[in-house]
C-alpha cells in the first residue's frame, strides 16, 4: 500500500486539493467558438458549392449570430483572465506552440471576417439598407466581386477554429483525460453539429431544414464513433489514461457524460431528425436545442473532468 | 550553463524549514507556497518504507509551461530557470493546467507564481536559494551541472537518483537522490 502526503500543507488557491483553475468561461468559450465556427464553415461551404439560393438561412441569416456569438466567448475568455490588464500581451507576439496564443490570433482573424460576412448580406435582413458613402459602396462591390476568396479563407480559418476548441484543451499532457489528439476532430465535429442545429431551428424552408438534419444526423454518428474511439485509446493506454477514462465509466461524471451529453444530447436527437427526415411530424425545436444543451455540456464535462485527472507519482 | 537541484530522500526529515524560508525570502502571499514536503509511505505495518522528499518547480528542460504560454512571459532564464515575468502574464492559466506537478499558483495579483530557483535574489549574488542553504539536515545541493565541479554535479555522480514523473517528458531538473 503507498500513501502519498503533503506533510508540509500546501493549500495553493484553486490548484489544492484538485486543480480548478479553468471555471465555466472556457468551456463557455470554446461552445460560443465552436457554434461560431460552425455556422460560418456551412455559409462559406454552400457559397463556394453556389447553393447560397437553397441553403438561405445557412448563408445569409445564420452568420449574423456569429459576430454576437464571437464577442460574447472573447468576453467569457477575458472574464477568465486574471491579470486582465495586460490582455494585448497576446497580440504582441506569435507563439504557433501555444494554443491559447494562435487560438487568440484565430479569433482576431475571424472576427473581422465574420463582420465582413454580415455587411455582405446585410440586405438580406434590412433590405433598404444603404452605405451612404461612396466608398464604402465601393468597398461592398469589390468584396462582393471576390466572394469566393472570401468564402474560402472563412472555410479555412473556420475549420481552425473548430480544430481549436478541442486543441486547447489535447495539448495538456498534465491532465491525461485531455491528453488525447481525438478532441481537435471531436469538438469541431460538435461545433459544426450545434451550428447545423442553430440552421435548423431558424430556417423556414422545408428543404433546407431536412439537408441541415440530414447533415446533422451524419455529424452525430460521426461524433459518437469518435467518442467510442477515444474510449478504446484511453482503455489501451497508460494507467494515468485507464483512469483519466475511469471517471467517465462509473467514476463522478458517468451521469452528466452518458445521460446528458450522449444520450440527451445526441442519440435522442439523432432518433427524433430521423424521424422527421421519414415525414414524421417533429416539432421543430426540440433536436436542435437538445444537440445545442449536448454541446454546451459536453465542453463543461470535459473542461471539468479533465482537471481532475492528473499524473500520480 | 545548467543549474539544477538535487535533494537527499535519505536526508531529508520533512521539516518544512524550507518552505518557511522560501515563503519569507521570497514574500510568497500568506496562504500559498513555493515549495513544499510529501511523504511517501509504501507497504503495511510494521513494514513500512518512508521516503520524505522536499519539492518544487522542477525546472523542467523541456517544460509544457512554458511551451503553451501564450505571451512568452513563462521563459527559460540563465541556466534554464524557468521563469514567469509579471507583466507579460495575462493570468489565463495555460500554464497552471500545463503543470503534471502543480508547481506553480495563481498570485493573488493576478500574475502566475512559482519556484525561481531563488535566480535574481541570491543565486545571480552568488548565493544558494534560500531553501538549500536554511535545510537543518543540509539535504539540499544546488549548482551548474555544465560544472563538473558544483555541489550538485558532484553529488549526482556517487549517488543513485531519480526524478519525477520522467515519462511525461518534461525532463525535470530537480534530482532526488534515493
Ligand atoms: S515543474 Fe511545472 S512549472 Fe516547473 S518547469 Fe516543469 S512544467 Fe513548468
Ligand atoms: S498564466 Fe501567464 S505565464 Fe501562464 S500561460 Fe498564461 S500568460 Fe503565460
Amino acid at each position: 500500500m503507498r500513501e502519498e502526503l503533503i506533510v508540509s500543507g500546501r493549500m495553493n488557491h484553486l490548484i489544492d486539493p484538485q486543480l480548478n483553475i479553468w471555471h465555466w468561461q472556457i468551456p463557455l468559450y470554446l461552445f460560443l467558438g465552436g457554434l461560431a465556427a460552425g455556422i460560418l464553415f456551412f455559409a462559406a461551404l454552400f457559397t463556394i458549392l453556389g447553393k447560397e439560393k437553397e441553403y438561405p438561412t445557412a448563408v445569409r441569416i445564420a452568420p449574423f449570430l456569429v459576430p454576437f456569438l464571437l464577442i460574447l466567448g472573447l468576453l467569457a475568455l477575458f472574464i477568465d483572465l486574471n491579470h486582465k490588464l495586460y490582455f494585448w500581451r497576446l497580440y504582441t507576439i506569435i507563439r504557433l506552440q501555444s494554443p491559447m496564443g494562435w487560438g487568440a490570433w484565430t479569433l482576431m482573424i475571424i472576427t473581422p471576417l465574420s463582420f465582413v460576412w454580415c455587411a455582405l448580406n446585410i440586405k438580406t435582413i434590412f433590405p433598404n439598407w444603404n452605405w451612404k458613402y461612396n466608398w464604402l459602396i465601393d468597398l461592398e462591390a469589390f468584396l462582393r466581386k471576390h466572394v469566393i476568396v472570401i468564402s474560402w479563407i472563412i472555410l479555412i480559418y473556420s475549420l481552425i477554429l473548430g480544430v481549436y476548441t478541442g486543441i486547447l484543451f489535447s495539448a495538456f499532457n498534465a491532465r491525461p483525460l485531455w491528453n488525447t489528439s481525438i478532441l481537435g476532430p471531436l469538438f469541431l465535429t460538435s461545433g459544426l453539429s450545434t451550428a447545423a442545429a442553430v440552421v435548423i431551428m431558424m430556417s423556414k424552408n422545408i428543404h433546407e431544414r431536412h439537408k441541415f438534419a440530414r447533415i446533422d444526423l451524419m455529424l452525430i454518428g460521426i461524433e459518437l464513433f469518435l467518442i467510442v474511439h477515444m474510449f478504446m485509446g484511453f482503455l489501451a493506454s497508460a494507467q494515468v489514461q485507464i483512469d483519466a477514462a475511469s471517471l467517465f465509466l462509473g467514476g463522478p461524471y458517468t451521469t452528466p457524460f452518458w445521460l446528458f451529453v450522449v444520450t440527451l444530447g445526441l442519440a435522442f436527437p439523432a432518433l427524433l431528425e430521423f424521424l422527421e427526415i421519414k415525414g414524421f411530424k417533429m416539432p421543430v425545436f426540440i433536436a436542435p436545442a437538445l444537440v445545442l444543451m449536448g454541446g454546451l455540456i459536453f465542453r463543461f464535462v470535459i473542461a471539468y473532468a479533465g482537471q481532475a485527472s492528473r499524473w500520480l507519482y | 550553463m545548467r543549474y539544477a537541484m538535487a535533494v537527499d530522500t535519505k536526508k531529508c526529515v520533512g521539516c518544512s524549514d524550507c518552505v518557511v524560508a522560501c515563503q519569507t525570502e521570497n514574500n510568497v502571499p500568506i496562504g500559498f507556497c513555493r515549495d513544499w514536503v510529501v511523504e511517501v509511505t509504501d507497504g503495511t505495518y510494521p513494514q513500512l518504507e518512508i521516503e520524505i522528499r522536499s519539492e518544487r518547480c522542477n525546472h523542467c528542460e523541456n517544460s509544457p509551461c512554458v511551451r503553451c504560454c501564450p505571451t512568452g512571459a513563462s521563459h527559460y532564464a540563465e541556466g534554464g530557470v524557468v521563469l514567469v515575468t509579471p507583466n507579460k502574464c495575462i493570468g489565463c492559466g495555460a500554464c497552471i493546467a500545463s503543470c503534471p506537478y502543480d508547481a506553480r499558483y495563481p498570485h493573488p495579483d493576478g500574475y502566475v507564481d512559482k519556484c525561481t530557483f531563488c535566480l535574481h535574489n541570491r543565486v545571480e549574488k552568488g548565493l544558494d536559494p534560500a531553501c538549500v542553504s536554511v535545510c537543518p539536515t543540509k539535504c539540499m545541493y544546488f549548482g551548474d551541472l555544465d560544472d563538473p565541479n558544483s555541489p550538485v554535479s558532484k553529488v549526482l555522480k556517487t549517488r543513485k537518483f531519480k526524478t519525477l514523473i520522467p515519462e511525461a517528458g518534461t525532463n525535470p531538473q530537480l534530482y532526488f537522490l534515493i
